[in-house]
């Protein structure tokens, strides 16, 4: 079946199995910065933002994705960049298999929340697993990155 | 999971005709819970036209259309105005934003899953399930049913009760090792439920009826969780044994028949 | 311009973040094969019978291999160093399967769909055997898991498979026996360990495809790139000269990827078509059919003095390799090795035991490897002991561990496998930890514990741990630096980068050798073409053994700079000094940039032209432990066991930190790996040797909500044997929280909890059992 799905900023009409589920689609799509992590919603590694709202892409239907909109890493660069450098300069990129699906979270969580505290911070990105860090040195990160941009 | 075809009916009385009509069909509400099916589907049906992605307020009740995300019910001013917040409370910790931003309130009670967390709330507030052909039906006869019916919306009578909420979990956004919802109506009138024993939800009656009879005090809420554990069946499985359960749930109704006076 | 002891940015943490691709399934071609793997419902059964013909004509399926199409070549999958300390006892597909998961037939076609459905047109006809899933009643068991006649060890390591032994060891320094029997106070306790599974966040993944040189490539999310190509060539029967792999991005390894997983099944696809095939693991096989952690039963005997001067410790293990016997014999000797030099001033030590097969997915490599296991049970024995003897657990630590300066003669005995290396210990830094950490927590008004209110309880627990550096006499690690026109080098290193930040550390290190910015070096890493030989990230050594490689490394490019740079400005190499980024004379009278010089090779000073090149590498002589001291404070919910981890400090001596924050990382990200294995993450079976836990949905690592408090400072430390200082800081992290836990645990609500992992059902439990005593 057909979709009409609005990826980066791009429209495109992109031909799909019904069971497909839009992590694969995006990846055949070019979005590699989408990342397989499991197969059960559990991880965050998928995450994309739909209409700007972090989703996980490997428990969404493409197919109910069609008419909507959606951004990874690759449509938002110099946000990202804006973001990383202080995942960076904390060394809490290591692996970094977990860190886009952790920057889009952290994107969808400075448009919900004004000002989140430690806890909060933790609560809203604690669907993205990551085995390398530890975590803490995100919460670093992304408390300096807030704490800066005001 | 394989799907043949894929449907997003503009319209309920579409989507419950393919329902009944078409072989092998089966609803879509978020979807999550649905892709770890092993299943052959024929039709899929996505309700995600049906505009049913609604939060409000009448005089007497809450009204929570089927599509409503977890995360929108979370989050939203007016679920949260009500019962101390239960709903929201209940929720929260449903493995992340980016689940709740896609599991339905539809497809949580629909799934009549053993560890639903959802479902142990609404189970002690006063919360019918709207279907589309049934029409309105008590939760707790909703989920001892089956109804081959598409879920419309959940509405909640806004009656002042106090209530709380209590969950043991391995890490803090694993499935629940046991949750509890206890509400208190007027002066000694309680609703206990507890879910994830792993089985779904029940109501603890023999501990209300105890309650009923009894002023509130320290001592009669540990007697309630000692009652509700005694009357409650709980099975083992590998998240914990059957005697832990049975522990938790006279800590955690106690606590929050505690939480509720206090 | 330092470049050691400083915190860069890791050299690829933007570009990841960003999202490029760089990870292996990022690289594969877009229409490459895809090959999975059908497996076992049994966890032990004979294939009597196989019939994949409708497989094989199903549309869209390229070829099928099951036991009888692949050479039976017996080998080991451990990804170690050569000669090999693991039983060599797995073929590519074998008529025996040992395990659920384990492989039956491979599949190979043009969609994940088709494979799928190919995968169901497979009949198999298995002959079931009662399966060995309790491994403490392995060994004897008449089921016998390795019945094939081809299995064996390089060297003997007490393999016995009719047994299912897949190894034994035995040591001991002094009479054991005697001096526990003359011993004021003797504790004997007995502790388990649990599997746990590495969860990196990428699944094994790995592609294959053949060039223009008709050579087959594969590119593979692996720890060990040259090990790999060897094992390959051995199952294969191939000459490896015909192998090249290479080795991308990695997403989190952890000892998971140091062995071989759907690499040899890319291979035989590929070979056998001619086309790109990929093979990338979905979360259950790598939870049912990669590796875990060696579970094992730890008994424990510990003779002291009333004053608490230990005498003797016994260490009796018994570990679980599962099906196959990937790392058996060494992680278990580091159970000892790693754990007993801590308190040398025993009169006698002993450690052994046997290594079983059972009918459980593969032990494997695992950051920690033993060492967590033996400390555990080590540590938490000396709380039992300091309970016993009414001493604080610090001092009692303080009184018998080892101390800078001096040895332990297990270093000697002990070592990969076989023979070890006697050391002094020249950096040993556990009196600051000690002193350090229990200030930063305020151990001295927080022990034992402190009642919040009626339901909950504060207690506090601390524990010390030693690692390695590398293996020493065994392990290389190589480099060698190439300098280009405009004065910059590329570094060409064999060494692993697995998110670890080695590539970074590791420029780093030339940088300072050569005293040049960190950006004027660029690292290529790692493949199995064009890098020199590294034995690749394990066994805590990439700093320490790549390090030094690069260290030496760089000192010769260094040289050799000033030894053309002499020729060319016609003065004597005595008189020439090269400060990084001019070539010049001591007077200062001649000199010439290296931007300049650098060219002049390259392009035009014609009889003078030439390339240079350096490369070394370093086989360690010692493997200098880095040492930590780990302390927590919990608060347990007395009626529900349910516990919050408030706060975890550790001090670590990892010698210098080439670079903090990444140190800093690698410390953070152990400790809350090691609190996984501690309270949140077990392996479980249900009776038929299925695992229950192949999801993650059902086997849970740690959220960022669930220790949002993580404390590491460094010991002021250096390392006289390790690059400009420093030690190992991969693996340290991860030993203490099981013990550390266990003690504070104990001190809060005094229960312990002797079999991993502590959960709020064992804690409230024991408390009930402890009430009812009374
Ligand atoms: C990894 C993971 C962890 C989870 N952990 C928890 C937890 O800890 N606690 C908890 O309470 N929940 C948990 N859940 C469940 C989650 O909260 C949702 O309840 C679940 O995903 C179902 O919602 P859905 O919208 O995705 O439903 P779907 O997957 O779309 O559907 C579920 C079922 O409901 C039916 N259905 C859906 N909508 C309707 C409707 N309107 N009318 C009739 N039938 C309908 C479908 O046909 C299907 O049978 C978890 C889910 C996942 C994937
Ligand atoms: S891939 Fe793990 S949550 Fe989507
Ligand atoms: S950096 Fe490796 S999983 Fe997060």
């Amino acid at each position: 079946m057909k979709i009409n799905l609005k990826i980066n900023n791009q429209d495109k009409i992109i031909d799909i199995r019904p069971d497909e589920m839009l992590l694969e689609v995006l990846r055949k799509n070019g979005c590699l910065s989408v990342k397989h992590g499991c197969d059960t919603g559990s991880c965050g590694a998928c995450t994309v933002l739909l209409d700007g709202k972090p989703i996980l892409s490997c428990s969404y239907f493409a197919a109910k994705a069609d008419g909507h909109s959606v951004t990874t890493v690759e449509g938002v660069q110099n946000k990202v960049e804006k973001i990383s450098k202080y995942l960076v300069d904390e060394g809490s990129v290591q692996c970094g298999f977990c860190v886009p699906g952790l920057v889009l979270t952290t994107m969808g969580m400075e448009k919900e929340l004004n000002n989140p505290t430690e806890d909060e911070i933790n609560h809203y990105l604690s669907g993205n697993l990551c085995r390398c860090t530890g975590y803490v040195s995100h919460t670093r990160a992304i408390k300096k990155y807030l704490e800066d941009k005001k | 999971m394989i799907i043949d075809e894929y449907k997003k009916p503009k319209t309920i009385e579409e989507a419950y005709s393919i329902l009944t009509t078409k072989e092998n069909s089966q609803i879509i509400g978020g979807g999550a819970y649905m892709r770890l099916s092993k299943k052959h589907i024929g039709t899929a049906v996505d309700l995600s036209n049906l505009k049913l992605d609604f939060i409000t307020e009448t005089e007497n009740y809450i009204e929570i259309g089927a599509t409503t995300t977890l995360r929108e019910l979370e989050i939203n001013d007016i679920t949260n105005k009500y019962f101390n917040g239960i709903i929201s409370k209940s929720i929260k910790n449903i493995v992340g934003v980016q689940l709740r931003n896609i599991a339905t309130v539809g497809g949580s009670i629909a799934g009549k899953f053993g560890f639903s967390d959802l479902i142990a709330a609404l189970s002690v507030l006063d919360s019918k399930v709207i279907l589309y052909k049934t029409g309105a039906v008590n939760l707790l006869d909703f989920i001892n049913k089956k109804h081959n019916d598409v879920i419309e919306k959940i509405i909640i009578t806004k009656n002042n009760l106090n209530a709380d909420f209590q969950s043991i979990r391995n890490t803090k956004t694993d499935y629940a090792i046991l949750n509890v919802a206890v509400s208190k109506h007027n002066n000694n009138f309680y609703k206990i439920a507890v879910g994830a024993r792993p089985g779904i939800a029940i109501c603890a009656d023999k501990a209300e009826s105890f309650l009923k009879t009894v002023d509130f005090s320290k001592e009669n809420a540990e007697k309630a969780g000692l009652i509700a554990s005694e009357e409650i069946k709980f099975t083992s499985n590998f998240r914990a044994s059957a005697e832990y359960r049975q522990e938790l749930c006279k800590t955690l109704v106690s606590r929050a028949i505690l939480n509720i006076n206090c | 311009m330092k470049q050691v002891n400083k915190s860069i940015p890791k050299i690829d943490g933007m570009g990841l973040a960003k999202g490029k691709p760089a990870f292996t399934d990022d690289l594969t071609d877009s229409n490459a094969i895809i090959v999975k793997v059908l497996r076992s419902p049994h966890a032990f059964a004979r294939i009597k019978n196989i019939n994949v013909d409708k497989a094989v004509k199903y549309p869209g399926v390229e070829c099928v291999f099951t036991h009888k199409d692949v050479p039976r070549n017996v080998f080991t999958r451990a990804g170690q160093g050569y000669p090999e300390p693991s039983p060599k006892d797995k073929f590519i597909l074998d008529e025996y399967v040992r395990y659920v998961g384990d492989e039956v037939a491979v599949v190979a076609a043009t969609t994940d769909e088709i494979a799928d459905q190919a995968m169901k047109l497979i009949e198999v006809e298995y002959e079931v055997f009662e399966a060995v899933l309790d491994f403490e009643k392995a060994e004897n068991n008449k089921s016998v898991i390795h019945p094939e006649k081809e299995s064996y060890t390089m060297f003997p390591m007490g393999f016995d498979a009719s047994k299912n032994i897949a190894c034994t060891y035995d040591m001991h320094i002094g009479d054991v026996d005697e001096v526990l029997k003359n011993s004021e106070v003797v504790l004997d306790k007995t502790y388990y360990t649990q599997a746990q599974a590495h969860v990196a966040i990428e699944t094994h993944s790995s592609t294959a495809y053949i060039d223009h040189y008709e050579r087959l490539n594969i590119i593979t999310s692996t720890q060990t790139p040259v090990h790999l190509r060897r094992i390959i060539g051995e199952a294969l029967g191939m000459p490896i000269n015909k192998i090249r792999v290479v080795k991308p991005r990695v997403g989190g390894a952890f000892g998971g990827k140091q062995q071989i997983h759907g690499e040899l099944f890319c291979a035989l696809v590929t070979l056998k078509t001619g086309r790109p095939s990929k093979c990338i693991y979905s979360r259950k096989e790598v939870f049912e059919s990669s590796f875990s952690r060696h579970a094992m039963r730890l008994n424990i005997k510990i003779g002291a003095d009333k004053t608490g001067r230990l005498k003797a410790i016994d260490l009796r293990v018994l570990s679980d390799t599962g099906a196959y016997g990937e790392h058996a014999l060494t992680v278990f000797m580091i159970a000892g090795s790693k754990t007993l030099p801590l308190y040398n001033k025993v009169e006698a030590v002993r450690f052994g035991g046997i290594v079983v097969y059972t009918n459980h997915t593969p032990g494997g490599a695992y950051r920690g490897y033993g060492a967590i296991q033996g400390n555990f049970a080590l540590e938490s024995a000396m709380d039992e002991l300091a309970d016993k003897l009414n001493i604080d657990p610090i001092q009692l630590r303080e009184m018998n561990m080892i101390k800078e300066g001096e040895t332990s003669e297990i270093f000697k005995i002990m070592g990969e496998g076989g023979e070890g290396t006697a050391q002094i210990i020249e950096s040993c830094k556990l009196d600051y930890c000690l002193k350090r950490g229990s200030e930063m927590i305020k151990w001295n008004s927080k022990y034992l514990h402190k009642k919040i209110n009626a339901d909950k309880v504060r207690g506090i627990g601390m524990a010390i741990a030693m690692q390695g550096s590398g293996i020493p006499n065994m392990d290389m690690g190589a480099a060698s630096l190439k300098l280009n026109d405009d004065g910059f080098f590329n570094l060409l290193i064999g060494a692993t980068d697995l998110g670890t930040g080695s590539d970074t550390i590791l420029a780093q290190i030339a940088a300072e050798t050569l005293n040049v910015p960190v950006e004027d070096i660029v690292v290529y890493a790692s493949d199995s073409d064009l890098t020199p030989f590294d034995c690749g990230a394990y066994a805590s050594s990439t700093t320490f053994v790549s390090g030094n490689g690069v260290r030496k490394t760089a000192e010769k490019m260094k040289n050799l700079i000033i030894s053309e740079g002499a020729k060319h400005l016609q003065i004597n190499v005595e008189d020439t000094i090269f400060d990084g980024k001019t070539i010049k004379s001591k007077d200062g009278e001649k000199s010439i940039s290296l931007k300049e010089i650098s060219k002049g090779w390259l392009y035009h000073y014609g009889q003078g032209q030439e390339q240079l090149i350096a490369s070394d590498s370093y086989v360690g002589k010692k493997s200098p432990p880095p040492y930590m001291a780990g302390f927590v404070e919990v608060e347990v919910d007395t009626k529900t066991g349910h516990f919050d981890i408030l706060d975890y400090t550790a001090v670590v001596d990892c010698g210098t930190t080439i670079n903090p924050k990444l140190a800093l990382g690698q410390m953070e990200g152990g400790l809350l790996q090691g609190i996984g294995m501690a309270v949140y993450e077990d392996v479980k079976y249900n009776k038929y040797g299925q695992m229950l836990t192949n999801n993650l949905m059902n086997y849970k690592i740690p959220t960022r909500e669930d220790v949002p408090n993580i404390n590491v400072e460094f010991a002021d430390s250096y390392e006289p044997s390790g690059p400009y200082g420093a030690k190992s800081v991969g693996e340290i992290g991860i030993d203490t929280p099981p013990a550390a836990i266990s003690n504070a645990i104990f001190n809060a609500v005094g229960v312990r909890i002797n079999d991993l992992p502590i959960t709020p059902e064992k804690i409230l439990m024991a408390m009930k059992k402890k009430e009812q005593k009374k």
